[in-house]
């Protein structure tokens, strides 16, 4: 069970809506991943279109939690305003602070978001910062109160995996709440192993949206996610160098 | 009267008194529609009584797909 600020979930994979072929496929990649909570980002409407699709009219809107993202905003208080846009739909008091501070890695700026979070928890929102995997800096925002900490696993759609496991589990382990690996995620593998490494959870999109059988990967993300924490639980063997026996020494007919 | 819709100027009809009608107006969908008039965000039932004053400005997003 995931438990983020007073919401709790079984499936602990968030799924992003971005860059899906078609809403259909991404209807079917929604339903097949099981997840819980979607995100979203937040932008002007076309005013001279007044036909435009939007995902939230596929779905039931109620059996999902929504989680809107601040992606655009390159201060604390653009991050601010676009959760507060997204706060007044009514529909949701989550939000993934996302602050970007270089186009090229779309790594995240630490100080605003940082000052994003303070601010933003103030106002009474759920906080979820998405940040690099500074384990210094994942600390800070815990301090604050953030609800859930979102180390990146590597650049945003870049699916280069995990690049720093090591770095990633001094975050874990320090934790005090859930660590929800986002971004970089690029098969199911690399889902598993952020399990394995012991994360609560795993947000990831571009790994499905991409993929060319989107529905099969979020099957093959939805395994590998319960595989990775089953795993955790059970708790791995210990490395060594050399071999030992599976089969018993004794009794050889030899 | 003209007001500035996501930053494009636009004229709109004089008997357009309020959020709800400019939406209306526009055709988009009240349900996912998010507004902010001269930088002051409504909140849902907002929308009925807000009134829109020539000049103003108007930002109205939603929800789009995103990670």
């Amino acid at each position: 069970m995931l438990t983020i600020g007073p919401y709790t979930f079984q499936s602990r994979l968030l799924l992003g809506t971005g860059k899906f072929a078609d809403f259909d496929t991404q209807k079917q990649a929604v339903a097949v991943s099981e997840t819980e909570i979607l995100t979203f980002a937040v932008r002007r409407m076309n005013i001279f279109e007044p036909t435009q699709p939007n995902f939230l009219e596929k779905i039931d809107v109620s059996s999902y939690t929504l989680l809107p993202n601040t992606a655009g905003a390159k201060t604390a208080e653009e991050a601010v305003r676009i959760a507060q846009l997204a706060k007044a739909s009514g529909l949701c008091d989550m939000i993934k602070v996302e602050i970007i501070g270089c186009d090229k890695t779309l790594l995240p700026d630490p100080v605003e978001t940082l000052k994003a979070t303070e601010l933003l928890l103030a106002e009474g929102f759920i906080v979820l910062p998405y940040t690099s995997d500074d384990v210094l800096l994942a600390k800070r925002l815990q301090d604050l109160g953030c609800h859930a900490i979102m180390p990146g696993a590597s650049p945003i759609g870049s699916g280069l995996g995990i690049l720093n496991p090591v770095q990633l589990s001094f975050i874990i382990e320090q934790a005090q709440v859930p660590v929800i690996v986002d971004a970089g995620i690029g098969c199911a593998t690399d889902a598993a192993q952020a399990m394995e490494l012991g994360a609560d959870a795993v947000l990831l999109n571009t790994a499905v949206a991409g993929a060319h059988n989107p529905v099969k990967m979020a099957s093959a993300m939805k395994h590998a996610i319960i595989a990775g924490r089953e795993s955790f639980e059970a708790g791995r063997i210990a490395k060594k160098r050399y071999a030992t026996a599976s089969s018993p020494m004794e009794g050889m007919s030899l | 009267m003209q007001v500035l819709i996501n930053g494009v100027t636009m004229t709109i009809p004089i008997d357009t008194n309020t959020v709800v009608q400019l939406l209306e107006h526009l055709k988009l969908n009240k349900e996912l529609a998010i507004v902010e008039v001269n930088q002051v965000i409504l909140q849902p039932e907002e929308r009925d009584n807000t009134p829109i004053k020539e000049q103003d400005k108007i930002e109205i997003v939603q929800f789009v797909g995103g990670g």
